[in-house]
């Protein structure tokens, strides 16, 4: 099997319309949270959000550095997202350019956990007022989870697979997972693999409080509410944003030189068969996906240094903790594991992905960012590292980097530095 | 420039994302302006939301300039 490696990077998060600017405030501790600004959320039994800044903010995102006019009115927010962080991705390896052979040999894997929500609703409420020769022909393309990996691919020419994973809150790790097995197999010698979401709308945050999945109770405090094994923790703040890498067969990028952040080395993916929202009590699918991870990558308990827990603020962090114990031990084996939810809420689809490139700057910068808001944690946290408050400076290796969604999906990723 | 043309290159630019100097009454959606067949519907409902008017499936297949656009509204507007 070919080996594969991370190039290049991209994020558009809460914390940033960059991957610098968001990593170098995870690490500082600021939270990317706050009143809903997208719309008026009164009425709504959660009224916050980790939403990505306009740009006029500090940390803001401006969509009209890589987004055509035109598509930015065609397409829903997430799609925007995808298409920038790719981009950003794209320049960081150094890949604007690449000939007619090579791009047949490049593609994309970027998905989205829900899609087009915003759009749906507006489109469903014109169509319901105004009737059906109102609604706009760039309703269903400017939706679908696929055509982030469809823009992007029209953007820059790319011919190589077209691909787009759909797992609820573990997108982001299958897509990356999925693309390293592709250029693994010889599909393709480059693939920009990661996750986009954007459904910070009246549907979509009342659809997660409906499903008593969100924080409803620190309305009044929207940067205390994500707070992941906190005793006080009762449901995620909604994200946004993408997290989109460039995946290189590694002798391809050797060869040209190319910065090599991190080799992709364990991927592991099962399901719980349980419940559709919520875990199997045991963590039995989580501590299945770990476990075929380190066995792909060659490792044991001992050489992971860095988890970056699924950690969602819910009851469902100390399930996942439970099954971490089991395959590294007690102590972990000394790694440290934190959940920078507490900083930039859930990013659903986009969650692994951005998740996966903290870990990766993790082992570039050796420093594993803080759960934030962890005054009180909660009872089995005893003796383990969980990065409370404040980023640590450490040496990482290797790191772990687990996802799990609605309907029992589990993908963890393993990912090392390269000597 | 009358207002009719004034408000259509308005439309024509915030769809199509194009420098107002190029959307000349002369210009083809298609060919100069960048648009494609979807644009077109897009910019026909527009048409239709900002001057009270209904374009016809057939009528709108026959607006391929910016100034077919025009004439066709001037003559049907209320």
């Amino acid at each position: 099997m070919r080996r594969v490696v991370v190039t290049g990077l991209g994020l558009v998060t809460p914390l940033g319309g960059d991957v610098e600017t968001s990593w170098q405030n995870l690490i500082a501790g600021e939270s990317g949270a706050g009143q809903i600004t997208r719309f008026d959320p009164e009425g709504q039994k959660a009224t916050i959000a980790c939403e990505v800044k306009g740009k006029d903010h500090l940390w803001g995102f401006d969509p009209d550095k890589r987004v055509d006019h035109k598509v930015q009115r065609q397409v829903d927010p997430f799609i925007v997202y995808g298409i920038d962080a790719a981009g950003q991705a794209l320049e960081d390896a150094g890949l604007t350019d690449m000939t007619d052979a090579e791009k047949e040999r490049t593609g994309c894997s970027i998905g989205a956990g829900i899609g087009g929500l915003p759009g749906i609703e507006i489109e469903s409420v014109n169509l319901h007022e105004r009737g059906p020769g109102r609604v706009s022909p760039h309703f269903v393309h400017g939706r679908l989870i696929n055509l982030v990996t469809g823009q992007v691919q029209i953007k820059y020419g790319f011919m190589g697979p077209n691909h787009a994973v759909v797992t609820a809150c573990s997108t982001g790790a299958h897509s990356i997972g999925d693309a390293a097995r592709m250029i693994a197999m010889d599909d393709a010698d480059v693939m920009l693999a990661g996750g986009a979401e954007s459904t910070v709308n009246p549907l979509g945050i009342a659809g997660f409080a409906q499903a008593r999945a969100l924080n409803t109770g620190y309305n009044d405090r929207p940067t205390e509410a994500s707070r992941p094994y906190d005793k006080d923790r009762e449901g995620f703040v909604m994200g946004e944003g993408a997290g989109v890498v460039v995946l290189e067969e590694y002798e391809r990028a050797k060869a040209r030189g190319a910065t090599i952040y991190a080799e992709v080395t364990g991927y592991g993916l099962s399901g719980d068969a349980y419940h559709v929202t919520a875990p199997h009590p045991e963590g039995k699918g989580a501590e299945l996906a770990m476990r075929m991870a380190l066995k792909k990558a060659g490792l044991g308990p001992g050489d992971i240094d860095y988890v970056n827990a699924h950690g969602t603020s819910t009851m469902a962090d100390t399930i996942e903790l439970a099954a971490v114990k089991r395959v590294l031990g007690d102590d972990l084996s000394g790694a440290s594991m934190s959940s920078t939810k507490s900083a930039i809420g859930h990013l659903l689809g986009g969650a692994g992905a951005v998740e996966a490139v903290f870990c990766i700057l993790a082992m570039r910068d050796g420093i594993v960012p803080p759960t934030l808001n962890l005054h009180n944690p909660d009872d089995g946290t005893e003796g383990i590292d969980l990065v409370p408050l404040k980023a640590k400076k450490r040496e990482v290796r290797a790191v772990l980097n687990n996802s799990f969604g609605f309907g029992g999906t589990n993908a963890s990723l393993i990912m090392q530095k390269v000597d | 420039m009358s207002d009719t043309a004034d408000r259509v290159q308005k439309i024509v630019v915030e769809h199509l994302g194009v420098e107002g100097d190029k959307v000349t009454q002369e210009a083809s959606f298609i060919d100069d302006l960048g648009a494609d067949s979807l644009d077109i519907v897009e910019l026909v409902m527009a048409f239709e939301e900002e001057f009270g008017v209904e374009i016809p499936d057939d009528a709108a297949e026959k607006i391929s300039t910016v100034g077919d656009a025009t004439k066709y509204i001037e003559e049907h507007k209320g």
